[in-house]
């Protein structure tokens, strides 16, 4: 079914497409409405505009895809389910993601996957085909996040600070060298043939849902992020 | 009722900000329709607009706004700007009456140029005896407030949601270059009229999201040049710090960022040598201007606005592009409200400033 969302207000949508008994659902002229899909399990929701921030939160389950740009904290604690943003999202996307997938065609703000962890079969990802702005990973716990970096000038795809305060999961880098200020706390490694099979099925999730041609994206190196054990963090914030 | 100085607010708030490099001009109607998609940001104790270009009749007077919660305030006011000004035209600011917006204050604007004999007495330039009598007025005369005070802008604030109070004040009867607006969420105490954002100091302008933790820093060290924190809120001292940067020190405006929103010292070791001198010698001078905490501003300016985030972007701000027009706002959605197809959207940088001026050769 589909739902006109022109000048309604967060509520309202949320209340017509969680009472809805179709599991189809297509968003029409959206427009900065938060909380799309909080919590939700079982649907599959198309988003045509711009939703606004906490785009599923806490979602269960669900399915969602945004032709467009999404604004801040995409995917917020979400636990399970799979968001596509068919163009760039905001800062904090996957805030606190516990489970689940988030694809992203394009950039994505600042603290992408800050405070992302994992559980038993929980294990989340985000991917972002483009680059990512600073603190990238932070205070990661645990999950997979993957930045491929496609069409960007820069060396490296991410700001700066990437992983401060990473203590679990991994971090892949699509790039021929390092960001210069990696915390002393994280260390990285050219990805080894069994870093990249655990991401293999990602990648070609990745490259169906948007067209990208896989042989390309393998055709750069990838570094993966880890924290280092031996050095772990203290003291942190007495130094400015 | 209590106003911002008796109390401390930490507050939400959004922004958005409308600008066209040739000059071309917009009634208040398009700024409206953007903030109003932000209408959850901010809980009706707070919403203001500045507007550039607006009183092209008037346009090489002073225009001052001024709040009055007496009638001895306004008679006071009053005779301090006669005294000091040669003034063209008195008059209320007109409102459109509505529920929405209650226990309105007197709104009158005035017209004018300082007195030459005053400027030659005094020996002070002419922006500088401006400041200085604002300065005056809103630190000595009670219940009188002046909340704008440039050459052809105007800000227009009051305790209500930005939608309404963008209507309250008719705004579609302005035609301005350069729109910014602000709703604002404070969230310890009733809210006051003054206490609004836009905060302006001649024709600069700051509408604010955010919260510094700075304040005190900056304050103690502003207060040293002459200004007066008398509101308590670091919108207040934000726009002292850019006035005393820009205007008084002459530094640029990307500068000005260098010093609120510095890079950290490891950033700047790894820069070239002689950007490296450049930010070391800036964070060594105005290390006490070095603003932290969250904050994203907009700064408007005579031609100009300027969006900055903290160094650590510790709040939201999108910029959009499209022919000659740039938009800036916390959220995308209140750009796309009113632009739906920009040729560019992007994110900037924590620190990074995006400044826009108008074309070369426009008179706006």
């Amino acid at each position: 079914m589909k739902i006109n969302a022109d000048n309604k207000h967060f509520k309202d949508l949320n209340n017509e497409i969680r009472v809805s008994e179709e599991t189809e659902i297509t968003v029409e002229n959206c427009l900065g409405q938060r909380y799309i899909a909080s919590g939700m399990s079982g649907k599959k929701i198309t988003i045509n505009g711009v939703p606004g921030n906490d785009l599923g939160c806490y979602l269960n389950g669900a399915t969602i895809r945004v032709n467009g740009n999404a604004q801040d904290a995409t995917g917020d604690t979400m636990n399970e389910g799979m968001i596509v943003i068919n163009g760039s999202s905001g800062d904090a996307t996957g805030y606190a993601m516990r489970g689940g997938k988030i694809f992203v065609k394009g950039n994505a703000g600042y603290r992408a996957g800050i405070h992302m962890k994992a559980y038993q079969t929980h294990h989340p990802l985000i991917m972002i085909g483009g680059e990512t702005g600073s603190f990238l990973g932070e205070y990661q716990a645990g999950g997979t996040i993957v930045v491929l970096g496609l069409n960007s000038q820069k060396k490296v795809p991410v700001g700066n600070l990437c992983g401060t305060g990473m203590h679990g999961g991994k971090i892949y880098l699509r790039c021929e060298e390092l960001p210069e200020d990696l915390p002393k706390q994280v260390q990285a490694a050219p990805a080894s043939p069994e870093d990249m099979a655990e991401i293999n099925g990602y990648i070609e999730e990745f490259c169906g849902i948007f067209a990208v041609d896989k042989q390309e994206v393998l055709s750069k190196n990838f570094y993966v992020l880890t924290p280092n054990t031996k050095n772990p963090y203290k003291s942190l914030y007495t130094f400015n | 009722m209590q106003k911002e100085g008796d109390v401390r607010i930490p507050s939400g708030c959004a922004i958005s900000g409308i600008f066209s490099r040739s000059g071309k001009k917009m009634n208040g109607e398009a700024i409206i329709r953007s903030i109003t998609t932000m209408h959850d940001r901010s809980n009706g104790l707070g919403g203001g607009f500045a507007a550039y270009g607006i009183y092209p009749r008037n346009k090489d007077l002073y225009a001052f706004h001024v709040f009055y919660g007496s009638a001895r305030a306004k008679e006071e006011c009053e005779k301090e700007i006669m005294a000091n000004f040669d003034v063209t035209v008195a008059e209320k600011i007109p409102t459109r009456k509505m529920p929405e917006i209650t226990d309105e204050p007197a709104i009158w604007r005035y017209f004018g140029l300082p007195f030459e004999k005053l400027l030659k007495d005094t020996q002070l330039d002419e922006r500088e005896f401006v400041a200085r009598c604002v300065v005056k007025i809103n630190t000595q005369i009670k219940d009188a407030y002046v909340f704008s005070s440039g050459k052809n802008m105007g800000v227009f604030k009051a305790v209500g949601f930005p939608e309404d109070v963008g209507r309250y004040y008719c705004l579609e009867n302005y035609e301005g270059y350069c729109w910014t607006a602000h709703g604002r969420y404070p969230t310890n105490t009733p809210g006051w009229w003054g206490g609004a954002h836009p905060f302006a100091m001649l024709d600069y302008s700051i509408v604010h999201n955010g919260e510094i933790s700075s304040y005190d820093a900056n304050r103690r060290f502003i207060e040293m040049f002459g200004y007066k924190c008398t509101l308590l809120t670091d919108t207040e001292v934000i726009t002292y710090i850019i006035d005393y940067l820009n205007r008084k020190q002459g530094l640029s405006l990307k500068e000005v960022a260098d010093v609120i929103a510095a890079p950290f010292w490891n950033e700047i070791d790894r820069l070239p040598q002689a950007e490296r001198e450049k930010l070391t010698y800036l964070r060594n001078v105005f290390s006490s201007l070095l603003i932290t905490g969250p904050f994203s501003i907009l700064l408007g300016f005579s031609g100009g606005m300027m969006a900055l985030n903290d160094r650590l972007k510790l709040r939201s701000m999108v910029v959009a592009e499209k022919g000659d027009m740039t938009y800036v706002a916390s959220e995308e959605c209140a750009i796309r409200a009113i632009e739906t197809s920009p040729d560019r959207t992007f994110a900037p940088r924590g620190g990074e400033p995006v400044i826009v001026t108008l074309n070369k050769g426009v008179d706006a």
